[in-house]
């Protein structure tokens, strides 16, 4: 792996999204408006909106992200860039991860003004530190970008990539704890909730909500988020083929 | 194999789904030179060349490359390689996307500087690639593959759509770059461009019809026109 070429291919994805200023906007402003509508659904001081808000942060970026790095990847592997890539002296995994990089980036920026907004504005009450969510709703985006990536390589077109957000990302959210407290889920869809990876992503927040934050579990939930985006990577790089037919 | 092969292949066979792109192809590139390598469109040019590249699956034979098996990472710092539909990015400048593979083969930014003067597009430096012209967009994707100034050029159609002036300048940098010892093989599908190779490669239905200089091809069939060397080539065989 080199840290040039990760560089180099995450500085070179940033710059075709500043060109692009309407996803931008899109990708910051989307979520911003479903906190508010959120907020103004079930009331500011509503328990609902105090409970969900905070798990909330973390899974507006999380789809966003999906979608726009699968989407992103695609077009990398169709536009024949990808062909060219591959016949320079780089790794596969440099690639992954400048993209990785890049979004991460994005994220920052999109997790920050969203946090602020509900945090701030909205009045979002969150027991634990104000930071934390900032830090757990950028890995949320994180995760969701990285396993994009590794999606985006079973698509085949744009409109299949689009598709793979509610097969993959949905069911997801459906087990993750949000709906159905996990531990009244039935035995086999628990066993679901806890292989997935965004189970553990909303758990961390849920608890940074409740200031849970010194629990053992709550390592636990951060390492896996981790894990699950290192495993990402690699997988991502691993769909990557220098040889196509 | 002679010592001077920059490329050697040895029954090449390329299948894509139930179709046979290449059924068996063997033949040597010399090093030093400009090898044409013409035949229609679907004639299986494109699919040998990314063997030559190697990001084509084969299904057998062998693929030598500047000593080294097709594909191995000791040649990905050799070879550039530009594909037939222009790969650059759209949504970036041309020098934007020159900068990127600049950084990603390690090489200065003088080396951005020198390719847009190769390909006479130093005025478009700042221009979005999404605006420019096919003719425009292909150049730029041949200026990343001269970047690293590479030991072997590996060119798909890389003149399509130029006017007469660029392609004959764009063919005489290809005759400097053999001075300094680069190896050129160019794929064309415009018979007139045949007579500024050092040798031609005359594909057909994947089957190689011909491997000789235009002078040869010429005293061989005893025509004059390149275009009726190649019908006559096709005559022989069927």
């Amino acid at each position: 792996m080199s840290m040039r070429i990760t560089r180099a291919v995450a500085l070179r994805v940033l710059g075709q999204l500043r060109r692009d200023p309407r996803t931008i906007a899109l990708i910051v402003g989307v979520p911003c408006v479903l906190m508010v509508l959120l907020q103004q659904l079930f009331g500011r001081h509503s328990p609902v909106f105090q409970d969900v808000g905070t798990p909330m942060l973390g899974l507006f970026p999380f789809i966003t992200m999906f979608l726009v790095t699968s989407v992103t990847m695609l077009r990398e592997r169709t536009s024949g860039t990808l062909e060219r890539l591959m016949t320079l002296p780089l790794h596969k995994i440099d690639i992954v991860a400048g993209y990785g990089v890049a979004f991460a980036v994005v994220a920052v920026v999109q997790a920050t003004v969203v946090s602020l907004l509900a945090l701030g504005l909205l009045g979002l009450d969150v027991a634990g530190p104000n930071w934390l969510v900032v830090v757990l709703a950028v890995a949320n985006a994180v995760l969701g970008s990285t396993l994009g990536l590794f999606v985006s390589a079973f698509a085949e077109t744009e409109f299949q990539a689009v598709q793979f957000m509610p097969a993959v990302v949905l069911p997801q959210i459906l087990l993750c704890g949000l709906f159905v407290a996990r531990d009244q889920m039935a035995t086999w869809l628990r066993a679901i909730s806890y292989a997935l990876p965004l189970t553990y992503a909303y758990d961390a927040l849920a608890r940074t909500a409740t200031n849970d934050v010194s629990d053992v579990w709550f390592a636990i939930d951060c390492l896996v988020v981790v894990g699950s985006i290192a495993l990402a990577i690699a997988l991502g790089a691993a769909t990557l083929r220098r040889r196509t037919a | 194999m002679t010592a001077t092969a920059a490329i050697t292949v040895v029954d090449l066979r390329v299948v894509r789904g139930d179709a046979v792109v290449l059924p068996g192809l063997s033949c040597e590139v010399e090093a030093g030179s400009v090898t044409g390598l013409l035949g229609p469109s679907g004639s299986g040019k494109s699919t040998f060349l990314r063997a030559i590249v190697g990001v084509q699956k084969v299904e057998s034979g062998s693929v030598d490359v500047l000593g080294h098996p097709a594909g191995s990472a000791a040649l990905r710092s050799r070879i550039g390689y530009m594909t037939q539909a222009p790969s650059v990015y759209g949504d970036l400048t041309v020098g934007e996307n020159l900068v990127f593979f600049a950084r990603v083969l390690d090489m200065p930014e003088a080396a951005v500087d020198r390719v847009l003067a190769e390909v006479a597009m130093e005025e478009s430096r700042g221009r979005l690639v999404n605006r420019l012209s096919g003719g425009q967009r292909a150049r730029v994707s041949l200026a990343a593959a001269l970047l690293a100034e590479p030991d072997l050029l590996v060119l798909d159609e890389p003149t399509v759509g130029l006017d007469p002036v660029l392609r004959r300048d764009l063919w005489e940098l290809f005759h400097r770059l053999t001075e300094r010892g680069t190896t050129l093989l160019v794929s064309s599908h415009v018979m007139d461009e045949a007579d500024r190779c050092h040798a031609l490669l005359l594909l057909r239905e994947g089957t190689l019809l011909a491997h000789a200089t235009p002078a040869e091809l010429r005293r061989q069939t005893g025509k004059e026109n390149l275009e009726d060397v190649f019908l006559s080539l096709i005559e022989e065989r069927t």
